[in-house]
């Protein structure tokens, strides 16, 4: 299961239709074996391709050094899929290097850059087997 | 002295565990043969044949001394005592 905050979860999927046609990428970083996260981080999509999504090799260093200062690690890994449902296609599962991670998947296929629901699913990916798990959306917190 | 190698979560199966290893070599080439003599099975998630000759894997970066490696001249690029090589799979997908 995914426990994800409101306001995390609705980040991802404004970043996701903000860069509608093409796919956006980003991660969740969380306390190391936390399995909570925390630090919404969106990455840049170094392909800028509607059919595929590769975080800049020198962001990504960038990424998993500030990780490792705070002892973090990417709690969830997510992208969009633009054209198709939000399942990890078979280059997601193939390319998956986080047996730990919640793989999000959002699809915009349905409005695009433009308000109304979307798809938003979440996946275990281990040794290319994939496995749905539900996603739990958690309400702000009242103080 | 030695070249300090960090090694991600999915490569760890090869260190036992170990977050960061240490090698040597005048190259990467040469630094990934060694790892590979203590590591074994390692060399083959970094390098793949590409007509006939070891290549870097599309989506694995390598970084000496925060450089992406692909811009340094690939394995042949030269590693030195005291450096830092990072390994970084690659976070991609369609």
């Amino acid at each position: 299961m995914l426990r994800i905050d409101q306001e995390i979860h609705d980040a991802i999927v404004a970043h996701a239709k903000k860069d509608h046609p093409d796919e956006a990428c980003g991660v969740v970083a969380g306390p190391e074996g936390s399995d909570t996260p925390t630090r919404f981080v969106p990455m840049v999509n170094a392909a800028s391709s509607p059919t595929f999504y590769e975080f800049d090799s020198h962001d990504l260093l960038a990424l998993y050094k500030d990780m490792d200062v705070r002892d973090e690690e990417p709690v969830v890994v997510y992208h969009s899929h633009t054209a198709t449902e939000a399942y990890p296609s078979r280059t997601d599962i193939g390319l998956a290097m986080e047996p730990q991670a919640h793989y999000v998947l959002v699809s915009t296929r349905e409005h695009g850059n433009n308000e109304g629901p979307v798809e938003f699913r979440s996946y275990r990916i281990v040794d290319g087997e994939v496995t749905e798990e539900e996603v739990v959306v958690a309400a702000p917190e009242k103080s | 002295m030695a070249v300090e190698v960090r090694i991600p979560t999915i490569l760890r199966t090869y260190t036992g565990g170990e977050k960061a290893v240490s090698g040597a070599g005048a190259t990467l080439s040469e630094l990934i043969d060694d790892l590979e003599t203590n590591h074994p099975g390692i060399k083959d998630r970094l390098v793949e044949d590409k007509d006939g000759q070891d290549d870097l894997r599309r989506f694995v970066n390598v970084y000496v001394n925060d450089e992406d490696v692909r811009f340094t001249g690939g394995l042949d690029t030269s590693v030195d005592d005291g450096d830092q090589v990072v390994v970084l799979p690659a976070v991609a997908g369609g």
